[in-house]
């Protein structure tokens, strides 16, 4: 039983394309973290946004997305520089700094949602961890026809839309200072000596991660986005040697991770006989993970099985004497 | 409306409001006890954040525990079958982010965030299947993720207590070798040490804890059992055997608090309250703490470098050079200086000064080996760093001869 | 548009630095310490313009520490450090470094190539592309340390010494008047010390100043012409010929003690 081309484009098509995108920008910055060795920073900040969303709602009173928007930001640009207030000024490794503060942030988040709760606003922790990709919903088209019709278009639901402009700020962004970004992640010293602000360029792609993270977070949940910022940027690492390379190629995985996870997730029951759809964002998270895992195994040069083949042909080189260690 | 709420917290605190409640609070304490005993170890070997891999990656394993309970018609959600599946997939993804780590390019930090995000990602998915099963008993999953006092059993409140005290006891037998380990792994190898062993050992007990706790605190926050209170403990201190005391002491401390309050306001999640207090208890420490706190910190380097300062501009002035303006309102203020001259006052800090500087110069020159030994020389006055046999020799060999 | 802090008459600082100018660096009472221990302590130092200078010294002297307090990568305690009469921030564009070969991830995924390149950011400034001129330059950077063959070269593929020389040729990309390197020396090979040495010799041709943490003791005098010995202090400075003597240099490494007085047995063992 295959769905008509309606429900499709209602149902399907937004969620598919707010996925797509949401994929694509966090793959975007991921790259950033995972070369700083900062991948954990996705993890702290997607979890220290809560307090920021909640106090948003609760400042405004509605569930407008604005004042959500502006107040998880500013708990993610709070978060950063605790995390390295504490790192530097309390000389802990940055790992357990930004296990500190991220979960006092989640736990004070979780505190606010039940107190607001109780004053009988209906928001819950679990549509941030998850997020409501079911429930996005595109009603302007009626099939493939009306598509040509540039009403439909504008209707398109605003999570789609959001997304959309953070992905467009991402590549925009990447494309400007892509030098400064590539020197700062590289040699942070040297870019400091040259007059480039490394320090700023950390807190930037923070607040890049952040901002992507927040838009994201809606339409598909944090633990997907803690999945898309670090396994498409991981398994590219492990296929090319160069950035640019790197960039696009993570960018392609975490589509392709999201077309595939959305569509086991949607259609893998139906196919199997059962009536229900999985969790969608769960099922791009294991896409990615799957992704990332196929990188490990076959990956040409970083590959565990193509490494193993480029040692026996070594191995078998006239004048081998040993292999040269890939990992420093 | 205060007041019933404050009898009735110290009621709570002091294990006198019903043996439920008092072994419930108990139960927490010792569970914050172990968490700051073990993460005070993983803290030095920096595996903080490991143990997040850990929690997250234990869903998928408790779903699966559960839909196997339910295909073998097991009536009711049960907690050690949940708990043997939380294990199982918690150490698949342990061992997953030390693969990925060791052969591979990838850095650990993004090896723990892929294992994390993934397997969380499966958990949910596995949460969705059940959830259209229909299965029943389904709702305490959830209280997996953010955790829940209220639910807890008597027997369950026993059992965590019990695990956690051993935990904190393995520790405590495994101080020494614990010791070498987070210390220098690669000495403790040569040395014939089974480090590899250890360092299961010390994951192993890691993953007790989380599992432990994942009932009260939940998996997203459970990390914070571990890291929080060694992070805090160590601003006040610099040895390890006090670390790992004043970890535990925070730890249990914060279960204690925490678990008293959400008894007090049921529908708070438990493992929130309890990270927020034991986050109170890291910013009191991070800010207040002597020995590493920003507060005393901050007073330490801005002594240091008025020292200097005034140190220099004293110099300056007694060999006939202007002090910068900056210093010479401090130096006014000191009284050390009055219309740019130095006063009587000034003139012998000033000569202080500059014999301090002649000295240290000298036992610079002397003695460099010597320096090691001596945190704060060349910033005290040498008097009170150096014997006096030692300052007198330094004086007559810098003497102007 | 030029990157930030940087005022617009550095631009012509170069030309105008003649024999009587301010010279290329000019360290005065600079301390530095992690907490409360020192590990620079009251440095004076001007460097004489032109030349190969080698700042020598046991290890923990504070050597490295030197460099990175003269390029603000270090905060001081006390004290100033100028760059041809100006405060460094407003010289960058006349700075080059050579960090030590281990501060940065050799498995990043970019060219030999475009980490030379890297040392032309500074003149390029912010939104501007890395146009083919200043490949061009950094390509030919390359090729003065006999390294073009590997420009497209991923630089974890690279050997320990191809790497170092990687690094110097970023530093020549810079085109900087004075250059401060960190052991460029260490742990290579013979093909990289005499091509590390040949950029030295030109460098100085040209009437750069080079500021080198040097460790082998042997090699100063053949390399350099000034040499700064630390421990801390400066314990000596000058021509090489003056300041690398056994006394001074026994100074430096503590070699020969002095004779301890018998109040002193007692922080002795507490020192060793």
């Amino acid at each position: 039983m295959m769905p008509d081309v309606q429900e499709f484009l209602q149902i399907d098509a937004p969620a598919l394309l707010a996925a797509v995108l949401a994929c694509a920008a966090c793959a975007l910055v991921g790259n950033f973290l995972v070369l700083r060795r900062q991948g954990m920073m996705g993890d702290a900040v997607s979890h220290a946004i809560l307090p920021g969303i909640v106090g948003g709602f609760l400042v405004a009173g509605t569930r407008e997305t604005l004042p959500m928007m502006l107040g998880a930001l500013a708990a993610a640009a709070l978060a950063g520089l605790l995390i390295e207030a504490v790192r530097r000024l309390g000389r802990l490794e940055s790992g357990a700094a930004m296990g500190v503060v991220f979960t006092v942030m989640f736990a004070a988040g979780v505190v606010m949602i039940e107190q607001a709760s109780a004053g009988g606003i209906d928001l819950d922790a679990d549509c941030v961890l998850y997020g409501q990709l079911e429930t996005i919903l595109w009603l302007a088209p009626t099939g493939w026809a009306s598509l040509a019709d540039p009403a439909v278009w504008a209707a398109l639901p605003r999570e789609v839309l959001t997304l959309a402009a953070v992905f467009a700020l991402c590549v925009a962004l990447v494309g400007l200072f892509y030098k400064e970004l590539k020197i700062t992640t590289f040699d942070p010293a040297l870019a400091s000596t040259l007059g480039i602000p490394a320090g700023l360029f950390h807190y930037g792609v923070v607040l890049l991660v952040a901002a992507t993270a927040i838009a994201a977070f809606e339409a598909v949940g944090s633990i997907l986005v803690i999945a898309m910022l670090i396994a498409p940027p991981a398994a590219a690492r492990l296929l090319t040697d160069r950035l640019a390379a790197q960039i696009l190629l993570s960018v392609a995985l975490g589509v392709l991770a999201a077309l595939v996870g959305y569509g086991a997730a949607a259609f893998g029951p139906m196919l199997l006989g059962a009536s229900h759809s999985l969790n969608a964002a769960g099922m791009i998270a294991v896409a990615s993970g799957l992704i990332l895992a196929l990188a490990v195994l076959f990956g040409p040069r970083h590959g565990l099985l193509g490494r193993r083949r480029a040692v026996g042909r070594l191995r078998a080189a006239p004048g081998f004497v040993a292999p040269e260690a890939q990992k420093p | 409306m205060i007041d019933p709420m404050f009898e009735e917290a110290l009621r709570i605190l002091t294990f006198q409001s019903g043996f439920n409640s008092a072994v419930v609070v108990a139960g927490t304490a010792a569970l914050g006890l172990a968490g700051g005993t073990v993460g005070t170890f993983l803290l030095l070997r920096r595996r903080a954040l490991v143990s997040d891999a850990l929690s997250h990656a234990t869903l998928p394993g408790i779903a699966v525990a559960f839909l196997v309970g339910a295909a073998l018609g097991l009536p009711e959600r049960s907690l050690p079958l949940l708990l043997a599946g939380a294990v199982a997939s918690g150490v698949v993804g342990l061992l997953t982010v030390q693969a990925l780590s060791r052969f591979t390019r990838l850095t650990e930090d993004s090896a723990i965030g892929a294992v994390l995000s993934v397997f969380f990602g499966l958990g949910v998915v596995l949460l969705s299947v059940i959830q259209n099963l229909e299965l029943g008993g389904q709702a305490g999953l959830k209280t997996f993720i953010l955790g829940q006092t209220a639910a807890m059993a008597q027997g369950e409140a026993i059992a965590i207590g019990l695990l956690a005290a051993g935990a904190a006891l393995a520790v405590a037998l495994l101080f020494k070798e614990l010791r070498v380990l987070a210390f220098d792994p690669g000495f403790a190898a040569v040395q014939g040490w089974p480090v590899g062993a250890l360092d299961l050992a010390l994951m192993g007990l890691a993953t007790l804890v989380t599992v432990i706790g994942l009932q009260t605190v939940g998996l997203i926050l459970v990390v914070a059992l571990l890291i929080i209170p060694p992070a805090a403990a160590r601003f006040w201190t610099d040895r390890l055997p006090a670390l790992t005391l004043i970890a535990a002491v925070i730890g249990a401390l914060s279960g204690w608090l925490g678990a008293t309050l959400s008894a007090l306001l049921p529908k708070l999640p438990a493992g929130a309250v309890i990270v927020l207090v034991a986050g109170g208890f890291f910013l009191l420490s991070f800010l207040f703490a002597p020995a590493r706190g920003l507060v005393a910190a901050a007073l330490r380097q801005g002594r240091l470098r008025l020292t200097f300062a005034e140190r220099r501009a004293l110099t300056d002035l007694l060999d006939g050079r202007p002090a910068e303006s900056s210093v010479a309102l401090w130096l006014r203020l000191r009284g050390y200086i009055q219309d740019g001259a130095l006063t009587a006052a000034g003139q012998t800090a000033a000569r202080a000064a500059a014999r301090d500087r002649r000295l240290w110069e000298r036992f610079l020159a002397d003695y460099p080996a010597l320096l090691p030994a001596h945190a704060n020389w060349g910033v005290d006055p040498i008097d009170s760093v150096l014997p006096g046999d030692m300052v007198r020799l330094l004086e007559e060999r810098s003497a102007p001869s | 548009m030029q990157y930030l802090w940087r005022t617009p008459g550095s631009r012509t600082a170069p030309e105008e630095a003649s024999p009587i100018g301010p010279p290329p660096l000019e360290i005065r009472g600079l301390t530095v310490a992690y907490h409360r221990r020192p590990v620079l302590w009251n440095v004076d130092y001007a460097a004489p313009p032109g030349g190969l200078i080698a700042v020598v010294g046991p290890n923990g002297a504070g050597k490295s520490t030197l460099i990175k307090a003269c390029l603000g990568l270090v905060p001081s305690v006390s004290g100033s450090v100028e760059v041809f009469g100006r405060p460094i921030a407003k010289q960058r564009r006349l700075i080059g470094y050579v960090p030590q070969r281990e501060s940065v991830d050799w498995d990043f995924p970019v060219s030999a190539l475009d980490v030379v390149a890297m040392g032309r950011y500074g003149k390029i400034g912010w939104f501007r592309p890395v146009t083919r001129a200043h490949k061009e330059a950094a390509l030919h950077a390359l090729e003065r340390v006999g390294m073009a063959d590997f420009a497209k070269r991923q630089i974890g593929q690279l050997s320990g010494g191809q790497q170092q020389r990687v690094f110097l040729a970023r530093a020549l990309a810079q085109e900087a008047q004075l250059y401060f390197m960190d052991e460029p020396f260490a742990g290579v090979d013979a093909a990289t010390e005499r091509a590390v040495l040949q950029v030295l010799r030109d460098l100085d041709a040209a009437g750069r100043t080079v500021i080198c943490v040097h460790h082998d003791l042997q090699t100063v005098s053949d390399y350099f012409d000034h040499a700064l010995l630390l421990n801390t202090r400066v314990v000596a400075q000058g021509p090489v010929a003056r300041v690398m003597t056994p006394d001074l240099l026994s100074r430096t490494y503590g070699g020969r003690p002095m004779p301890a007085p018998a109040a002193l047995g007692a922080f002795g063992a507490e020192a060793s």
